[in-house]
């Protein structure tokens, strides 16, 4: 059982039956008004988002999925293939139903495969991931500020923010949760 | 070179606030207003339904400054503001950091609508000062800030905004879902808004209305969508408010919160308090409108989670 403290970004919960996925979370507080959570939601089988508010309170039950560890294979079209190192038996996420994920998946990532009613409906990957700088900006040699950070593609063509002094070719841990730079990985 | 790379990038950010908090202080002293500092720990905070005070020792830290500042007041103190960092328990969002640094001023022989000048003067000050001229930008809005300032009320706001009336969504327990998601995103979108005269019973240390005793002498200052600020004309009388803060108690009683003792010498002296007028103004969020950051967390120097 979840309570209002723990919602927060990629949290699973179960609504009417079907399982969801916070997609968006906010604490609000209007004028000496009540606590209220903020969310939105993503019913993981339809793809229908809904916007609701919770009361301090208010809890839930977890949404009932199980989890296989596979690995990424390839995408085609618009689905992802993934395969049991196991039992070698592939599955295919929709690229509505990746979500985020699909931003920092490289070949052979290990990812959980999240299965409802025996149906491919998600994927958790690791809070942080390691991924090359393919495009960056070179950093003005003597500007020693500090202060200021430029955007930055890595090998999956997701494009963040990063501090000047990343260079291209350099490898980097990203924060999977946030889709923000953590930090440079050496050697 | 790794270091602490989200804080070093936050340095523009925390150079303008300090330089936010220099202009603030130069814009009340020449209004002729005394800086003062009140305790930060306290015995007895206002009671207050939704606001959670953290204990500290015996007593709380503060939650605001506003009851020690009215006993100043009381005692003859006419124009006073403070800069002082505040707690609320359990708070804490893209907007809502547990501790947070407020600004409140106090005026006595006034009334809410001369603090909502203060506020328009305050704030022009400080976009000049940073040279944002008549108008700044947050989040992909221009929001021009000469000329009046939208004025509506809490009921004209429902009206417009809500498909419920204000009294409705009292009735139907709604009024705070309702503010949060059909109409606070819609206030200061363009100029900034003052949205006042809230109902009776969500202004438990404000004066009422005297030609609607339905509805308090209070006002929020809405800047981009964010709330900014609470204001009132302040209650002084003491029968009253003895009577409103026995209820705030009964009602965290019923709420399962803490009930605080009540600030008797606060009670006693407000007998003495002129007609005055105060406001608490969040600090962090005024710099994230005129920084255009997104989070609180991009413009204070430490977030709770950094520690």
């Amino acid at each position: 059982m979840y309570t209002v403290a723990d919602l927060r970004k990629g949290l699973k919960v179960t609504l009417d039956g079907d399982p969801y996925l916070v997609i968006a979370f906010d604490f609000a507080k209007p004028g000496k008004g009540q606590a209220l959570y903020r969310t939105k939601l993503r019913n993981m089988i339809t793809g229908v988002i809904l916007d609701r508010t919770y009361r301090s309170g208010e809890t839930f039950e977890p949404a009932s999925l199980e989890e296989r560890k596979m690995q990424f294979l390839y995408k085609e079209d618009d689905h992802y293939c993934f395969m049991d190192n196991q039992t070698y038996e592939q599955v295919h996420v929709s690229e509505a139903a990746m979500g985020d994920a699909k931003n920092y998946l490289t070949d052979n990532l290990p990812v959980s495969i999240l299965l409802f009613r025996e149906k491919a409906i998600g994927v958790d990957i690791p809070n942080f991931v390691n991924l090359r700088v393919t495009q960056t900006d070179p950093w003005a040699k003597g500007d020693t500020s500090g202060s200021d950070s430029k955007p930055a593609t890595v090998e999956t063509g997701y494009v963040l923010r990063v501090p000047p002094f990343i260079e291209e070719g350099e490898l980097i841990t990203i924060d999977t949760r946030t889709g923000e730079y953590s930090t440079r990985v050496k050697g | 070179m790794n270091g602490n790379w989200s804080l070093a990038a936050r340095r523009n950010a925390l150079t303008a606030r300090a330089a936010i908090i220099q202009e603030i202080r130069r814009f009340f002293v020449e209004g002729g207003y005394l800086e003062v500092e009140t305790p930060l720990r306290i015995p007895a905070p206002a009671p207050e339904a939704h606001i959670d005070a953290i204990p500290a020792d015996g007593w709380f830290l503060q939650t605001s400054p506003e009851l020690c500042m009215k006993r100043m007041l009381a005692a003859g103190y006419d124009r006073l503001f403070q800069v002082c960092r505040c707690w609320r328990a359990e708070e804490r969002g893209r907007l809502h950091l547990s501790e947070f640094t407020m600004l409140e001023w106090y005026r006595a022989n006034a009334d809410y609508r001369d603090i909502m000048t203060d506020c328009e003067g305050l704030v022009r000050a400080l976009a000049a000062s940073l040279a944002r001229g008549n108008a700044i930008r947050y989040r992909g809005n221009t929001i021009e800030l000469a000329g009046e300032w939208e004025r509506l009320t809490v009921r004209e706001a429902f009206d417009r905004y809500s498909e419920i009336s204000m009294e409705e969504a009292l009735a139907l327990d709604r009024f705070d879902e309702i503010m949060v998601e059909s109409i606070e995103p819609k206030l200061g979108m363009e100029r900034p808004t003052f949205i006042h005269d809230y109902p009776a019973s969500r202004g438990a240390l404000a004066r009422l209305k005297a030609d609607d005793s339905s509805v308090a002498e209070r006002f929020e200052l809405y800047i981009g969508g964010l709330e900014l600020a609470n204001a009132f004309s302040e209650l002084n009388d003491p029968v009253e408010q003895r009577r409103r803060f026995e209820q705030e108690a009964a009602l965290r009683g019923e709420l399962r919160r803490q009930v605080y003792p009540l600030s008797e010498p606060f009670l006693a002296e407000l007998a003495t308090m002129p007609p005055s007028a105060g406001i608490a103004l969040g600090v962090d969020r005024l710099v994230m409108v005129l920084l255009d950051a997104a989070r609180i967390d991009d413009v204070v120097a430490f977030t709770p989670e950094e520690l």
